[in-house]
């Protein structure tokens, strides 16, 4: 019999990611529709760690050992979750869609001879099963996702996907069980995380953003941008292929791998809204998108938008801002 | 060094999705189709390590139906040396498990120094394909490499982090990489290499029978667009400049930025 859900918890050195919390949210939120019990897992040379979960609404929490766990490896996390799967045998394995999961998961599966249902929105419970909602095509569009239910399941969940902040703390500590786990040849060795020389640009201040996306079509056009950045008083920013184009330096890159902003006003030009995007800026008070594509996702979370050419649009809107402001 | 990049065809970036009367998965039908962005790098990649040792060989190979051909005659004309086309035409619609599998069996007799692919795939974006790979061929792997150091004994990759974060990685060859997109600067193909590109070898082998343990384990039942979470204000109705124009008027009178 497999029964339960296995909530894995991230921690770097010893600090909880938020997404964890999240992540426990899910699997709490699950736990209750399928009557589960969930139990989380953390991983690390001591159940010091453990503890901080154990605050949480969760049957138990289960400290999985080894001097090896030190310090973050494909090889040695894989090992180490595959040993707490086959001891615990859960029905579904939830995990939050991080870099650092994004490098273990799937080799973890594959020991169990499946694929991870990946990068998950939503999970909702019909007749005991499990759909899952999946953003597609840079997240144009949702896809509902059926497993075959044959445990264990693994999925993964966007940042943001869930709120962490909803994570259910227990009446108790929940109990924290010591799993010494063994771990077989790590090949891989780590150097200490290291952040590139200082930004130069801290766009996280920033009232009013201008942000430039692929639409912008060439290096040079970035002046029409420039100069509504100029009339509005804003900051100019890109999404990554512009960074990775060299049009504009990486510390313009707002996005998973650049700035997360939340400015009083996020211009979107040319930009579509692939969720990397999106998770730099989508807490914006006001998010302003001009694009010719009608269904791209940017205007999903956008206040106000203008489908259509942004170099007939981004000319006019300068003037007006400048007539306004006079 | 052999290296051997594994590229995916997907949908034209400017596609404009339509969604099949099924609601199953997109109107194939009217699409254009271009490599995946990530796996565009992966290749980049393998041709400057060629370089930079001065030897070896590049081996493209990418799954589907004959119209993914495309996609490798372009990777020959950059500089790919020969290429494997595991030719099936339903091979773009099965779960990252059997893609790795079939994978797996198509170039493990190749014997690789290296494998390189992108990081995910634009189109079902599972992210996983090239990691259970390395699982499958008992490859070290790294995820999300922005810079590769291949000319020791060892490998040394940089590791993209979240929040501008990076970590380097030591790990004996071969491996297996999954390349993050803006590594460095692609090239384009010459007339030259375009030309060459028509003498090259390009072998091609079919899926073993499937044998059933490589079942997907997880099905599309329906797609849609997103629900949108906020009440979009759309101004202009088609015409840039009028929305242009009323957008200032809002950014005075609504979100008063101005």
């Amino acid at each position: 019999m497999t029964n339960g859900i296995l909530v894995f918890a991230e921690h770097r050195e010893g600090v909880f990611s938020k997404t964890s919390f999240e992540a426990i949210t899910a699997a709490q939120q699950l736990g209750a529709e399928l009557g589960q019990a969930v139990t989380a897992v953390v991983l690390g040379t001591d159940a010091a760690l453990a503890g901080q979960v154990a605050a949480y609404n969760v049957d138990k929490v289960v400290s999985a050992e080894n001097p090896k766990l030190a310090e973050y490896t494909p090889d040695a996390y894989t090992d180490a979750m595959e040993r707490v799967v086959r001891a615990l045998e859960p029905q579904y394995v939830i995990l939050p869609h991080t870099y650092l999961v994004r490098d273990f998961a799937p080799k973890l599966a594959a020991r169990f001879g499946k694929s991870v249902v990946s990068d998950c929105i939503r999970a909702s419970v019909a007749e005991g099963a499990v759909t899952f909602a999946r953003r597609i095509f840079l997240g144009k569009i949702d896809a509902d996702v059926l497993t075959d239910g044959e445990a264990p399941v693994f999925a993964t969940f966007q940042s943001g996907a869930y709120r962490s902040e909803q994570a259910a703390r227990g009446d108790a500590a929940a109990a924290v069980e010591t799993m010494a786990v063994e771990v077989g040849e790590v090949r891989m060795k780590p150097e200490p995380a290291f952040q590139e020389v200082k930004q130069a640009v801290d766009l996280t201040k920033a009232d009013i953003i201008i942000a430039i996306g692929r639409g912008i079509k060439s290096q040079e056009n970035i002046a029409l941008a420039e100069q509504l950045a100029a009339a509005l008083g804003g900051d100019i920013a890109a999404s990554r292929p512009i960074c990775d184009a060299g049009w504009l330096p990486i510390d313009r890159q707002i996005g998973s791998s650049g700035q997360t902003v939340a400015p009083k006003l996020y211009v979107a030009l040319g930009i579509s809204g692939a969720i990397q995007h999106l998770v730099g800026m989508k807490n914006s008070t006001t998010i302003v998108a001009i694009n010719k594509d009608a269904e791209a996702p940017i205007f999903d979370i956008a206040d106000y938008g203008i489908v259509g050419d942004l170099f007939e649009a981004v000319p006019v809107l300068t003037e007006e801002i400048k007539k306004l402001k006079g | 060094m052999k290296i051997i990049v594994l590229m995916k065809q997907v949908a034209n970036k400017d596609s404009i999705l339509r969604i099949n009367k099924e609601g199953t998965w997109i109107e194939e039908g009217d699409l254009t189709f271009e490599v995946n962005e990530s796996d565009g790098y992966a290749l980049e990649e393998a041709l400057r390590i060629k370089e930079r040792q001065g030897s070896g060989e590049v081996i493209v190979c990418s799954m589907g139906p004959q119209r993914v051909k495309s996609v490798i005659k372009d990777a020959l004309a950059r500089g790919a040396d020969r290429a494997i086309h595991v030719v099936g035409d339903d091979l773009a619609h099965i779960g990252p498990y059997k893609a790795a599998r079939i994978l797996a069996e198509a170039i493990q007799g190749e014997q690789p120094d290296l494998v390189l692919t992108g990081l995910q795939s634009d189109d079902y974006g599972f992210a996983q394909t090239g990691v259970i790979l390395a699982e499958l061929m008992g490859l070290p792997h790294a995820t999300i490499v922005i810079e590769v150091d291949a000319s020791g004994e060892q490998l040394r990759v940089k590791r993209e982090l979240e929040s501008g974060w990076y970590q380097w990685y030591t790990m004996p060859k071969p491996a297996l990489l999954t390349i993050q997109s803006g590594i460095s600067q692609i090239r384009y193909a010459s007339l030259k290499g375009i030309m060459a590109a028509k003498k090259k070898e390009i072998r091609e082998v079919q899926p073993a029978a499937d044998d059933g343990a490589s079942g997907a384990h997880q099905r599309i039942t329906k797609i849609y667009f997103p629900q949108k979470t906020k009440q979009t204000q759309f101004l202009g109705d088609g015409n840039a400049k009028a929305g242009a124009t009323a957008l200032a008027e809002k950014l005075r009178t609504e979100a008063r930025v101005i």
